[in-house]
């Protein structure tokens, strides 16, 4: 008990001493996560969409690989990024691996599948009457595809949230492809394995503290934005 | 209703099949968990010396491969029966703090300074503090790095002691120096990759160096780089449920006449010389 206890109070006194150690890793994880969370909404947003508005020979197969995408082991992409970026590797060249370039390549790949899965989901259940009637009122495609998103924005909005989720607390690609570099490629997740290693609870409490927190904001963010949303609508 | 059937089936079965594997195998009359250092599960060594531990008492040795340091807070936690370390000023401390009994000397082996190949002109230094300059001034001419384990671990803290021998008190803050606080087999994969230095136990690099094209020793056999293990079982006046008596068992199998020499042997299959040096005292 005394262990938590302590730890929880040095925590407390960490977050608030503005230890630059701290803030740096902080910084690192809300860019690496940041960005691949953008990328992936990029390609998944528009992948999504046009799985669930197309017909197209072999869209059952790249459903599938999608769902699976969705529930690939992080780890593996991780793997499997290592391997690629290694200066063995065909894509050595790039000296990406153990940079954040290549932990955003790995998030990404993490992410998109389900930013894709879930807004395939959201856009498919959108009223295809109304498709047709935007068609018959001389939308393009792409006007009559926008509008099936923005339909769907709610489904969409989780599909985010569900890849944010996804890569902020994900721990063994961002080990991997990262090598968990002090001031470089630290995250809260790779600091809070290396800190309860050395047996510094505090601090990994510290960083627990700061990733629970990051991950309530941004959904209670979303859901906030959600609401509005619900509320424009009525 | 159908559904919640077929599932009960299938946990049933499942549990009728993992009960199954448990007769099959013989399960040991109890078990000891040992924290150690990467350095001794990673060069390969307790594999080589606890079947022939596990099969004479009946115990299974369960191995917590950490850093010395948090093997060491393992310990204090009372989470492990018995730690085989190599950090003595962190061990003796151990000791007279009353969280372990006795410590005992069982091996030592050495570090060395691995580097990329290139790096070969280093080799020639005369000693740890013309070694070290010459890395660094490699290291700037090159742009490469120094990984630092940045882990607690007797290989880190070992690492930290030996730049201020050579004048390099600063080290810390110098733009060539990478702390990544992770094991010493993910440190030389990371130097591998990047062609950079770092600190390595022979026995763990000696162990990998298939794996390691790039890099090659750069510097070593300095009296500095010595490095001596402990083992020490915890106190059970501190921590009640610890094994002591099997933790015991542990430790004198360790300091005997016949695993000092198997210490001695292993390895020399492999590399061509012992990758850890018997040093129990009799």
């Amino acid at each position: 008990m005394g262990a938590i206890s302590d730890g929880f109070f040095e925590s407390i006194r960490l977050l608030f001493s503005l230890d630059p150690y701290i803030y740096d890793i902080i910084a690192v994880s809300l860019r690496v996560s940041g960005i691949a969370l953008f990328l992936s909404t990029l390609i998944g947003v528009p992948l999504g969409a046009l799985l669930a508005l197309s017909r197209f020979r072999g869209k059952q197969v790249v459903t599938a690989l999608l769902y699976t995408g969705m529930g690939f082991p992080p780890v593996v992409v991780g793997l499997f990024v290592f391997l690629f970026l290694s200066a063995s590797g065909p894509l050595g060249s790039l000296r990406w691996l153990f940079t954040v370039k290549a932990m955003i390549t790995a998030q990404t790949i993490i992410a998109f599948p389900l930013v894709a899965g879930f807004t395939m989901a959201a856009v498919a259940s959108v009223d295809r009457n109304l498709l047709r009637q935007l068609r018959a009122l001389g939308a393009t495609k792409l006007q009559a595809s926008w509008a099936a998103i923005r339909e769907a924005r709610v489904g969409v909005l989780v599909a985010i949230i569900a890849g944010f989720g996804g890569v902020i607390s994900e721990v063994g690609a961002v080990m991997l492809v990262g090598g968990n570099i002090e001031g470089r490629t630290r995250v809260l997740t790779t600091a809070i394995v290396l800190e309860t290693r050395k047996g510094n609870f505090g601090v990994a409490i510290a960083f627990g503290i700061v990733l629970l927190l990051i991950t309530f904001i941004t959904n209670l963010a979303m859901l906030y934005l959600q609401k509005r949303q619900l509320l424009e609508e009525e | 209703m159908k559904y919640v059937i077929q599932v009960t089936l299938i946990s049933v079965a499942m549990m009728l099949l993992s009960a199954g594997c448990q007769t099959t195998d013989p399960a040991p009359r109890s078990s000891i968990m040992l924290a150690t250092t990467t350095s001794t599960y990673d060069s390969g060594l307790l594999h080589y010396l606890l079947p022939k531990f596990e099969s004479r008492y009946g115990i299974k040795v369960e191995v917590m491969s950490l850093g010395t340091g948090a093997a060491i807070e393992l310990g204090k936690s009372g989470d492990c029966d018995v730690i085989l370390v190599h950090s003595r000023a962190l061990e003796e401390a151990f000791v007279s703090q009353g969280f372990g009994t006795e410590r005992y000397d069982v091996m030592y082996n050495d570090y060395v300074y691995i580097g990329p190949r290139a790096a070969n002109a280093l080799r020639e230094s005369e000693d740890l503090s013309r070694a070290l300059a010459g890395m660094v001034s490699y290291m700037e001419q090159n742009a490469t790095s120094f990984l630092s384990r940045g882990d607690n671990s007797g290989t880190h803290n070992m690492e930290m002691s030996l730049w201020p021998k050579a004048g390099l008190p600063d080290f810390a803050d110098k733009a060539w120096y990478l702390s990544i606080g992770q094991g010493m087999g993910d440190t030389l994969v990371a130097a591998n990759e990047m062609g950079a230095f770092t600190l390595a136990d022979r026995g763990t690099y000696l162990a990998m160096q298939n794996n390691l094209p790039n890099l090659q020793i750069v510097f070593e056999g300095d009296d500095a780089l010595f490095n001596p293990y402990g083992i020490i079982p915890l106190n059970p006046d501190k921590h009640a449920h610890v094994e002591y008596a099997a933790a015991m068992l542990l430790v004198e199998f360790f300091v005997s006449e016949e695993v000092q020499a198997d210490l001695l042997a292993f390895g020399v299959a492999d590399f061509g010389q012992p990758l850890f040096f018997p040093n129990a005292s009799k």
